[in-house]
């Protein structure tokens, strides 16, 4: 599933860059819907012979009934499951990093860099819409990072983790951290191989956000309390929002942090490498 | 907007399952979509004309089968329907469920000539 691409244009499919380097074309010849001749690099097409169950009923002469009982979802899955035995094997600890724009998922991933860095070895991949910014703002830290940029479309999906990290080459025993586009509907869909997923919500946004969006909520094993420091400016009721989190999912960890002050961040540090 | 996404997976499949079969086109297609699946149905009716646009499901009568939301407590194993992912046990207001139907997103059949 090409959901990345949008079917406007051409140039709407997502290119993954490391910090530097040269955005490569991706041509979808004569652009069909289906993106049979789309040729992506290392792209892997999804074929899924074998995994359906096919009864023919011949009806009249031509028309057959197909009752396929096919998940829509089932290539995303399979890709996800395949990054899931690759980062198992390697003993790679992935964490996939959702929430709505502006809430400091890459300032709580910068200054958790900046502090573990020594200690634990990590890789991250970005993904946004446009732009290497993010990447530059990791590559600063001199953590190996991938840039995917999704163009038009609002989440990142398995097959675009498989190429990233193909390219990442990564070394055994490590944090690899997965920041999704900001987005607290669409991600919620898309598993991507993850160990853990972990939702981020700061003290500027609505206490009520939980039930507000919640697939996001409820398919999170953890949820971040960034802006911290912002309490006493702020108009928000911390157990509140804690509540509704645990309405819609009575399993998920919370950690409050502020990523500008620090304060906090010991906790999640604590949980990280117990982790790894 | 990740109706988009499913509505160009649905498209991927008919055309390799027609292809399979060495059909040329898609005549009816049944799907089969749950209230707590996270896709809102409007907004794949609303992408879905676009996304099929020169594909075998272009002229396809679409029929949409409805899941309703079920979940059964962990607590108190009460059986009750959900129509949002964080609805509690009527019985005892447990947030611990399990989610019995309603997370299906799937092409049920496809009709092919």
């Amino acid at each position: 599933m090409c959901g990345t691409c949008g079917c406007g244009s051409d140039n709407n499919g997502p290119t993954i860059l490391k910090p530097g380097e040269e955005m490569h074309t991706h041509s979808h010849d004569g652009h069909h819907h289906h993106h049979e001749n789309h040729s992506h690099g290392e792209h892997t097409h999804h074929h899924h012979d074998g995994h359906t169950h096919a009864h023919n009923h011949t009806h009249n002469h031509k028309h057959k009934v197909l009752e396929i009982e096919q998940d829509i979802l089932q290539n995303n899955q399979l890709l996800a499951a395949r990054n899931r035995g690759y980062f198992e094997a390697k003993h790679i600890f992935v964490l996939n990093l959702v929430s709505s724009p502006g809430s400091g998922k890459t300032s709580i991933l910068e200054r958790t860099l900046s502090d573990l860095k020594e200690e634990i070895s990590f890789y991250v991949i970005e993904g946004d819409q446009q732009t290497l910014n993010d990447a530059n703002r990791i590559d600063a830290l001199n953590v190996p990072v991938i840039q995917i940029n999704t163009g038009k479309g609002c989440h990142l999906e398995s097959d675009m983790v498989y190429s990233a990290v193909k390219k990442l080459e990564m070394q055994n025993n490590a944090i690899l951290m997965i920041e999704n586009v900001g987005n607290l509907v669409c991600p919620s869909m898309f598993d991507l191989g993850e160990s853990k997923r972990v939702v981020i919500i700061s003290t500027t946004e609505g206490e009520d956000k939980p039930i507000k969006y919640p697939d996001m909520f409820h398919s999170s094993d953890v949820c971040i309390i960034n802006k911290i420091d912002l309490l006493p400016y702020v108009d928000i009721d911390v157990q509140k929002l804690k509540n509704y989190a645990l309405q819609v999912n009575p399993n998920l960890q919370f950690f409050e942090v502020s990523a500008t002050t620090g304060n906090g961040m010991d906790a999640w540090y604590k949980w990280l490498k117990q982790n790894i | 907007m990740h109706e988009l996404s499913i509505a160009l997976g649905i498209v991927k499949i008919a055309e390799d399952e027609t292809a399979k079969v060495k059909a040329e086109k898609v005549t009816k297609i049944e799907l089969v979509v749950g209230v707590l699946s996270g896709i809102e149905l409007d907004s794949l009716n609303f992408v879905w004309e676009s996304a099929v646009k020169d594909t075998v499901l272009e002229h396809a009568l679409k029929k949409i089968i409805v899941v309703e939301g079920r979940g059964k407590c962990i607590d108190c194993d009460t059986e009750f329907e959900m129509e949002n992912m964080y609805d509690c046990c009527p019985n005892c207001n447990s947030n611990f469920k399990g989610i019995l139907t309603g997370k299906e997103l799937k092409v049920k059949a496809l009709e092919v000539i």
